[in-house]
């Protein structure tokens, strides 16, 4: 077997297992396709936070914005289901994107824990404006409309529809990462104004890499509203105390700046919650607390770190025997 | 690289594992039993009502399985309940929905506490063809969707204050008024179902023609009502209406008595969730509040035998007096076991039709399905604090008192 | 009828509003007196803030249901407070402090979950208020009512507030306390230890907060879920007031509590949460460009 047929192999293991998924366990399409969905989260997360160093607590803006978006164009394109889907999430795409455009030239300005809280709040005020607005059902929030096809089949479409928008994400992702771009985003994480007195234009590279993440997301969003049929405009769509941490906490989890990190860390805090919420019926949340304070306080480095500083030679790091630390840390 | 890729395979494989754990396997509906599915709020903002809901509901399969449970084409069957926590928000409900049917294999559903977990569950019921039998979703939007598979057991949203407005033209005609005159505020919190009641109290008004002054919708995390409240005392209207879940009552009744807010008439929902005659003694004399059933009224079905009997039995099971939301859960599964018992069958479209052919009293009402599958016999009642306790003062047929119209103001009490 | 119109044609109101806004808001300035503290000492933004307030509020009801006069449950709550920020300090907070801001926030945001969903199975979700025999100022003819409960909350508002500033410039914790929030290390070397005063500092900050929850029960209610309300007003009041001035806390607070007020009666109750979010951006960008960095070239 050459060299690289062997490094795909893994990969190929997960995308047969990716595609066989839904047709061996067909129970439970709906957590599958949310765990695809989980995956984007972290990844696009991991983006501003990871590999940017700007923590954003408010990406659910554009989830819910993308999910809104494509509900309101299904509802009042008049087209065929086909059709108005793939309109909707076309403009769930653009919107959310224009939206970050105009957000980031105000928030971006913002440094560290301000820019965390500020986006905090952009989070929360959209779920309360989308809740007091009549055209987009208010506090009722807005139904999707019925796929059209026998029971069981919407679960399947949207699970693969999730899976390859977290593929092409990802990929995507391994893309920008690999050329100029991640260098700059990097480089801002590091330090800003080092970045900013080389000559790099900083407020672009921050927008763009925020643009990225709302293009996703606001997919995603359109495609978590017709998976689950409704919207509702603080629970589903500006989740900001659940999805909107959980995508940080699981970009954490897995090792944040890293590409398969957020993968690893969506996939282990998704399968936990589920399990929590079948085996520990009433105290699923409280376990979720404490599952969170333990992944902060413990594992702020996440799993890849963790993994990286144990097993460097894995990753292809050397480590000089002077270069360890005095204090050993 | 190759070893991240690795370990993402690993955790694949642990992933597909773990999903597999986290179910259980498919569950046999038959044999000696017949299982029913339900999704309660065990946890987040509605678990108090998730827990009456619950508590309903185990009452009613206790006592008819000890009467000898359900007798189905001559077998007598024993009734049983699977629960999942759907956390109170709608998103759990659908995805449970789903996992009741296609993982556990439940062909009946009850259904949740709330309008809008109905609403995300209706749909998954009604795709996979699974009667639902709810005591607790009075939205009426769930009625206009021409589902099949949905009863729901109490009086829909709409109806909740009708009375309370019937109620002040009457009494407003009796002193001389027209009742055209009267000025109604209404301070509804912004989530679906409220809104619903609103839907109901604003066509209500309309038919009246009474005049809306204030009109708030009131934020969920409510903490305060200073600003509503501020208004409603500048404005002067003849009725407040309140409706915000345990919440409304509770803020109403604390914060007209600080502000010294004087209305002759506030009618409010959930009185009885937020226990504001425990809480508030004195100070919710006089309130009106509408309530889906009452332990007086003369109801009587053979499993529970009347209400009062039903509230004492209630009591000693669990220690609290039974609110509304727990009467028409236990309905709900009365009303289950009655359709299977004429269906003779389990067949879900079967149950179904003799569902839609429901004639029945119960303790909790009378149980009569429309087209849509709302219940028609039933009307709402309406209580007024009197003396330290609830009494009933409308539909007239059941009043065990005389409304105190209108409500001395707070210096006067 | 429009409440613009109406607050033009009965000027009154207005004060009502501005007077129940500005007591509201001290409440909130209380709980930021303790964010602020946190803070400044610690690095740490605490979003579990609004939980302590919620389970001093708990306290509060327990302690009268056992038998103590109200008022009393206000140390009560300060005292079995400042028991539980002293736990979570040696158990939890120690390891984060010395991390990143950003890990700690999610840290207390991890705590916040687990504190309020204990509190639902432990307290249930019921609302629960307490009396606290307290009556009503009626002014101006019945126009304007002041809750005496409120007046109460802003007396104490201002005294804790008043207290805590003598503390810190004249004790000699206090003292410790302020040089560790000037520079860590330095403190350290001169033998300040400044574990100790970190565990102070965040137990102080519970204290407080279990007072202002023990006030909230007395004049509104409780519930598992109040506690969020409070987290984001005392960060937004935290964020405008700056981290060494308390009396820019209490101004910050009160104006809070009165704009809010204010935009709920002028734009509804249901726009009042997204009038407050929104506003904090506003002012996080505000702030942002005041103090900002300009892109300059040159020629």
């Amino acid at each position: 077997m050459t060299e690289s047929v062997r490094k795909l192999l893994p990969i190929l293991a997960i995308g047969a297992l990716a595609l066989v998924a839904p047709y061996v366990l067909p129970d439970y399409r709906i957590q599958l396709a949310l765990l695809w969905i989980m995956i984007l989260f972290a990844l696009t997360w991991d983006i501003m936070g990871g590999q940017m160093g700007y923590n954003s607590f408010g990406n659910i803006l554009f989830f819910g914005l993308g999910m809104y978006v494509c509900a309101v164009v299904q509802r009042d394109a008049g087209l065929s289901y086909y059709p108005g889907l793939f309109a909707g999430l076309a403009a769930a795409a653009v919107l959310p994107v224009v939206v970050a455009a105009v957000l980031g030239s105000g928030l971006l300005g913002l440094r560290g824990h301000y820019f965390a809280i500020g986006t905090l709040g952009l989070g929360i005020a959209a779920g309360e404006i989308a809740s007091g607005w009549d055209y987009i059902g208010a506090g009722s929030g807005m139904v999707t409309p019925l796929y059209p096809g026998e029971i069981g089949a919407r679960q399947t479409f949207f699970y693969f529809a999730s899976f390859v928008l977290a593929t092409v994400t990802f990929l995507a992702l391994r893309r920008i990462y690999s050329g100029r771009f991640g260098l700059a985003v990097n480089a801002i994480r590091d330090d800003e104004d080092k970045a900013e007195a080389m000559g790099l234009h900083t407020t672009r590279y921050k927008t763009v890499a925020w643009s990225v993440s709302a293009f996703f997301l606001g997919m995603a969003g359109g495609l978590v509203g017709n998976l689950n049929g409704f919207i509702d405009p603080r629970d589903v769509a500006f989740a900001g105390a659940t999805y909107g941490v959980f995508m940080v906490l699981m970009a954490i989890l897995g090792g944040k700046g890293t590409l398969w990190g957020p993968v690893i860390g969506a996939t282990i805090f998704h399968i936990t919650q589920e399990v929590f919420w079948t085996y520990l019926l009433g105290w699923q949340r409280v376990a979720l607390g404490l599952l969170i304070v333990v992944i902060v306080v413990f594992f702020p480095q996440g799993i890849l770190g963790w993994a990286k500083a144990r097993y460097p030679e894995r990753f292809g790091i050397r480590v000089e025997a002077a270069a360890e630390d005095a204090d050993g840390r | 690289m190759s070893h991240i890729k690795s370990l993402a395979t690993a955790v694949a494989t642990a992933a597909t594992i773990g999903l597999l754990a986290s179910g259980s396997a498919s569950a046999k509906v038959e044999g000696d039993k017949i299982i029913l599915g339900a999704a309660v709020s065990i946890t987040g903002k509605y678990s108090t009502n998730g827990k009456n809901t619950k508590d309903g509901y185990d009452l009613a399969v206790k006592r008819i399985n000890e009467k000898g449970g359900v007798t189905v084409a001559g077998k007598a069957y024993q009734l049983d309940i699977i629960y999942y926590d759907d956390e109170s928000t709608p998103a759990r409900g659908a995805q449970l929905a789903e996992r009741l049917i296609n993982q556990d294999g439940v062909k009946f559903v009850l259904g949740p506490y709330s309008s809008g977990l109905t609403k995300a569950i209706a749909p998954v019921t009604e795709k996979y063809g699974v009667p639902m039998v709810e005591g607790n979703g009075a939205d009426r939007g769930l009625f206009e969707q021409g589902y099949k598979y949905i009863f729901a057991v109490l009086s829909t949203s709409d109806q909740y204050l009708t009375e309370a407005l019937n109620l002040a033209a009457e009494q407003a005609t009796a002193a001389g008024k027209d009742p055209k005159s009267l000025k109604v505020a209404i301070a509804i919190e912004n989530d679906n179902f409220s809104q619903d009641v609103r839907a109901g109290v604003v066509d209500d008004i309309k038919r009246h023609g009474m005049q809306l002054l204030i009109d708030d919708k009131l934020p969920p995390e409510l903490n305060d009502m200073a600003a509503t409240l501020t208004k409603v005392r500048a404005v002067n209207p003849d009725i407040l209406i309140v409706s915000a879940h345990a919440k409304g009552p509770a803020l109403a009744i604390r914060q007209m008595k600080d502000m010294q807010v004087n209305v002759p008439m506030l009618a409010m929902t959930h009185c009885d969730s937020a226990k504001i005659i425990e809480n508030f003694g004195k100070d919710s004399e006089y309130s009106v509040c509408a309530s889906q059933w009452d332990r007086a009224l003369s109801y009587k079905d053979n499993v529970m035998g009347s209400a009062e009997d039903y509230a004492k039995d209630f009591e000693k099971e669990f220690g609290y007096a039974p609110p509304y939301q727990a009467a028409e859960s236990t309905a709900a599964v009365l009303v289950f076991a009655d359709a299977f018992a004429r269906a003779g069958d389990f067949d879900p479209a079967k149950v179904r039709d003799a569902l839609a052919a429901t004639d029945m009293q119960t303790f909790y009402g009378n149980v009569k399905f429309d087209a849509t599958g709302k219940n028609t016999a039933k009307p709402m009642v309406l209580y007024q604090v009197q003396g330290g306790e609830f009494k009933v003062v409308a539909p007239s047929k059941w009043a065990s008192a005389k409304v105190i119209y209108p409500a001395p103001g707070w210096s006067e009490r | 009828m429009n409440s613009l119109e109406l607050l033009f044609q009965a000027p009154i109101l207005s004060v009502q509003l501005l007077i129940d806004g500005i007591l509201i808001g001290s409440i909130f300035a209380l709980a930021a007196y303790g964010m602020a503290l946190v803070w400044g000492v610690m690095n740490m933004i605490n979003v579990a803030q609004g939980e302590f307030v919620m389970l001093g509020g708990y306290v509060a009801l327990y302690a009268a249901q056992a038998g103590l006069h109200p008022f009393l449950g206000i140390p009560a709550a300060a005292a079995v407070l400042f028991i539980l920020g002293w736990l979570l300090y040696r158990v939890v907070i120690f390891r984060v402090v010395d991390k990143d801001l950003f890990i700690s926030l999610l840290a207390t945001f991890g705590l916040s979950i687990l504190i309020q969903q204990l509190a639902n199975e432990v307290f249930g979700a019921d609302v629960r208020t307490l009396y606290s025999g307290l009556g009503t100022i009626v002014l101006l003819g019945g126009q304007v009512t002041v809750s005496e409960i409120k007046l109460v909350g802003f007396a104490a508002t201002l005294i804790l507030g008043a207290c805590l500033l003598l503390f810190l410039k004249k004790s000699r914790l206090g003292q410790a306390i302020r040089a560790t929030a000037q520079n860590a290390r330095a403190a350290r070397i001169l033998g300040i230890d400044t574990d100790r005063v970190y565990a102070t500092t965040f137990a102080l900050n519970a204290a407080i907060c279990g007072a202002a929850g023990a006030l909230v029960v007395m004049t509104w209610i409780v519930h598992p879920y109040l506690g969020l309300a409070y987290t984001v007003r005392s960060f937004m009041i935290v964020v405008v007031a700056g981290l060494g001035n308390l009396g820019a806390v209490v101004a910050a607070g009160l104006g809070l509590g009165a704009a809010e007020n204010f935009a709920g009666f002028l734009l509804g109750a249901e726009y009042q949460a997204a009038f407050v979010f929104s506003l904090l951006v506003v002012i996080l960008v505000y702030r942002n460009y005041r103090l900002g960095r300009h892109r300059k070239y040159l020629k």
